[in-house]
């Protein structure tokens, strides 16, 4: 019984200072690599009250992508991040009072609240005791909330198209490969056949039409 | 020392709360704020699997699901945003995005 208790106050202790880590660190990068480890760690306390499949989620998509994209486009900015700190602590005093309140608000709702019982009897869908975890999940998820799990892939559909339509970009001096031009080229639209008097040279007139 | 309901609500108003303090403390800086927001959202995830685990009930795992997946996309087309205002303006500053104030 002692085990999980231990494993629960290492997960919380080591989320609760990287999060600290991420929003106090100077360079960005180390607050990315606070956020993995604080998203890591949130993960632990997921698998420790049960939520397997929600908590190699949580890792598959905020390590594996969320938090790489996050040092991509901190790496591919060229931006002066010191500068960015400037008013670090004149901000402090303002955040730490409404933190505090924050906090002190929170505490009282967490400390001073019961669960009605009227709740247990009007639950949706029972978590079942003789599958797994997943298995329990994907029951409702494909069946009851299929609505609403297509609806998350729409949203992830547009989120996709929307990051490649704002950052895609055509240079206007960079030249492309047309693969239609080119296929669409013959020997008559790429070469003329002039015949060149002797001692007169190539006409104006000729050569505007030979460069074309 | 059995953990209940209440240490891990403990835990996700803690992060809430560092998160709330990181958008202020971080008030130049757009890209800690987008990650203040994660923190934010990985609360409420917190909060929700905590109920969810606790009465038995799986709907809240659903939910979780379905922020996890609005997280996700936020924070992409944040960036996207992010790099397209960089490409523009040459900064990141949150100050310097005054263009619409007349």
């Amino acid at each position: 019984m002692i085990l999980p208790a231990l494993f629960f106050y290492l997960f919380a202790a080591a989320c609760v200072a990287s999060a600290v880590m991420v929003i106090v660190s100077r360079n960005p990068v180390h607050s990315v690599l606070f956020l993995i480890l604080a998203f890591v760690n949130a993960a632990g306390l997921f698998i420790l009250m049960g939520a397997e499949f929600l908590g190699m989620m949580l890792i598959v998509v905020y390590v594996g992508a969320v938090a790489v994209l996050f040092l991509f486009v901190i790496m591919m900015l060229d931006v002066d991040f010191v500068e960015l700190r400037e008013g670090f602590i004149q901000y402090l005093p303002i955040g730490i009072v409404i933190g505090g309140i924050f906090m002190f608000e929170l505490l009282l709702v967490v400390g001073a609240w019961v669960i009605n019982p009227q709740v247990t009897k009007t639950i949706t869908a029972a978590i079942p005791t003789n599958v797994s975890n997943t298995e329990a999940l994907g029951l409702v998820l494909y069946t009851k909330y299929i609505h609403y799990f297509q609806l998350a892939g729409m949203v992830l559909l547009v989120a996709m198209i929307g990051a490649i339509v704002l950052t895609l970009r055509h240079k206007a001096n960079v030249k492309r490969q047309n693969i239609n031009v080119q296929n669409a080229r013959t020997p008559e639209m790429a070469m003329a056949m002039r015949k060149v008097a002797s001692g007169q040279g190539l006409q104006d007139a000729d050569a505007a039409e030979w460069v074309k | 020392m059995t953990i209940g309901l209440g240490h891990y609500l403990a835990v996700a108003a803690i992060l809430f709360t560092l998160g709330i303090l990181g958008i202020f403390l971080n008030r130049k800086n757009i890209i800690v704020i987008l990650m203040s927001i994660e923190l934010i959202l990985l609360s409420v995830n917190i909060n929700l699997v905590a109920f969810s685990t606790f009465l038995g009930d799986i709907v809240g795992q659903v939910f979780a699901l379905l922020v996890l997946t609005v997280a996700a996309a936020e924070a992409a087309i944040g960036l996207a945003v992010l790099v397209v205002y960089f490409r523009n303006r040459g900064s990141i500053a949150v100050e310097d995005v005054n263009l619409m104030k007349g």
